[in-house]
């Protein structure tokens, strides 16, 4: 029973598999800004009649990292999860690389885009080598390279070769979170979703991984969406930063001119977080 | 008469009778477990169903063993031999403990874990084998284990229908008013029970 499920879900159609390898070709085609790898086109989304997001539209370039800010319930999850298609639009279509995900094969979208959680999620009955190999290793990459990449990424994400033999619960909060990124990034994806991923660290830890995450992404300069409520890891690590208030889109401003909008919804947003906003910008890799 | 020297007397016999035991739990135990861990799978991952599933399993939970014996009687094939209805009546009470841990198994496990696990691109049938079924391993297994010293327990009474097992013993002795004849039965049965209890917990180890 459970077999026939998953094979339903697990086989695409053959017109979804032909979809994935044009997207794929479409990744080595484009690289003009006007190609947005993720586009919100008109997107709401309901849930049991309540309207969690309304008219989204929203692009995200490549090598950008688009930071969703906003309160509690304003929707910056639920976007996030109409991309990789934990969630369904009820209306509109986000497109990835051009090609709406409806029309992907949902399992190899989910592969091709990683994906970082605040509870970070790992697998508490695998070793960390084989958290962080498992995506390359259901897509039957081979054992050789699996076990050079999971080393590789130890290695970008911080954490010594002897690591990948632990298991998660004898790892501490920040090496947690730092083999979910390692994870996140093992079959080499161009697109990293990120929710709240250092929110539930301690601030030290936190302000070495939002400086690791920022070396990180100008080596492996991946398309990121990274959600979080915090102006000052927003104005940080974002690129650029889209606020979000009750289901509607405010703004999408770069930090230095999200300091200076004298848009009401922003000014109150960075009025909460109080003086010395301006040094976040520098991207405090000091 | 003493106990052990009854048992030793008819020693043949009180092996011939625990061995039958043994089939009558081993049997009903696997059929529950085929039937009832899928089951607790699916109502565990469709919420709208494990109200009747569970409500349904707890029913015949409550029906008495002899009565259950009884109604099962006029079943064609099934009637026409005793430890299959026997088997039938011990695997419907073998029910209710793996269903129940099955699910509450499937639905312990971190939620987080599973978002994870989707987010990354597992498959339902990956997910379900290679996260959900490994966490959950050990609360179902200990609902096996319930189940198999209940059964252990209540096959006594399918002597009464003459499947066989201890309960012969301990229906002859009650009819006899010989404690010993009845403790020749009961004791067996008791240390199968353990024994059992035992033997899936050191499975349950093994497999962590």
């Amino acid at each position: 029973m459970g077999l026939a499920h998953a094979s339903a879900r697990g086989n695409p159609t053959s017109s979804g598999s032909r979809d994935v390898r044009s997207s794929v070709c479409l990744t080595l085609v484009h690289s003009t800004p006007s190609n947005p790898v993720i586009e919100f086109r008109d997107v709401s989304y309901a849930v049991d009649g309540t309207q969690v997001l309304s008219g989204l539209n929203l692009e995200v370039q490549s090598g950008d990292t688009l930071v969703l800010l906003g309160r509690s319930g304003s929707g910056k999850t639920t976007t996030l999860k109409l991309v990789n298609r934990l969630l369904s639009t009820t209306a509109g279509d986000v497109y990835v690389n051009g090609v709406s995900n409806r029309d992907l094969n949902v399992i190899q979208l989910r592969r091709s885009i990683g994906y970082v959680i605040q509870e970070v999620g790992l697998f508490p009955h695998f070793t960390v080598e084989r958290n962080i190999g498992l995506v390359p290793r259901i897509m039957e990459w081979p054992e050789e390279r699996v076990r050079a990449r999971v080393q590789e990424l130890l290695q970008l994400v911080g954490l010594a070769p002897e690591m990948s033999s632990r298991y998660p619960r004898q790892l501490s909060g920040g090496q947690r979170q730092r083999v979910g990124v390692a994870r996140a990034l093992a079959a080499d994806p161009e697109i990293l979703l990120m929710d709240e991923p250092f929110g539930a660290l301690d601030p030290l830890t936190r302000d070495d991984l939002q400086r690791e995450f920022l070396s990180l992404q100008r080596t492996v300069r991946k398309t990121v969406v990274f959600v979080t409520h915090d102006l000052r890891e927003a104005l940080r690590l974002g690129s650029r930063i889209a606020l979000l208030e009750a289901g509607r889109l405010v703004v999408v401003l770069t930090p230095q001119e999200f300091l200076r909008s004298t848009d009401p919804s922003v000014s109150a947003y960075v009025r909460a977080f109080g003086n010395g906003l301006e040094s976040a910008t520098d991207r405090g890799v000091s | 008469m003493n106990v052990f020297h009854f048992m030793l007397e008819n020693r043949g016999q009180v092996m011939e009778l625990t061995v039958e035991h043994l089939w009558l739990v081993g049997l009903s135990t696997l059929f529950a477990s085929l039937i009832g861990i899928p089951l607790g799978i699916a109502i565990a991952h469709r919420p709208a169903l494990n109200k009747p599933v569970l409500a349904g399993a707890n029913i015949i939970q409550t029906i008495p063993s002899l009565a259950l014996f009884g109604f099962l009687l006029p079943l064609p094939w099934l009637g026409e031999r005793a430890d299959r209805l026997a088997i039938l009546a011990l695997t419907l009470y073998s029910l209710l403990p793996i269903i129940r841990n099955t699910y509450t198994g499937i639905r312990g496990v971190d939620a987080a874990v599973i978002e994870a696990g989707r987010g990354m691109g597992l498959t339902e049938s990956q997910l379900l084998f290679q996260v959900e079924l490994p966490l959950a391993l050990s609360v179902i297994l200990s609902g096996v284990r319930v189940a198999l010293v209940i059964s252990v327990g209540l096959a006594t009474i399918a002597a009464a229908i003459g499947a066989g097992g201890l309960g012969e013993l301990i229906f002859r002795g009650l009819a006899m008013v010989d404690n010993g004849v009845i403790l020749a039965g009961a004791i067996p049965a008791a240390i199968l029970a353990l024994v059992a209890d035992i033997g899936v917990g050191w499975v349950e180890r093994r497999l962590q």
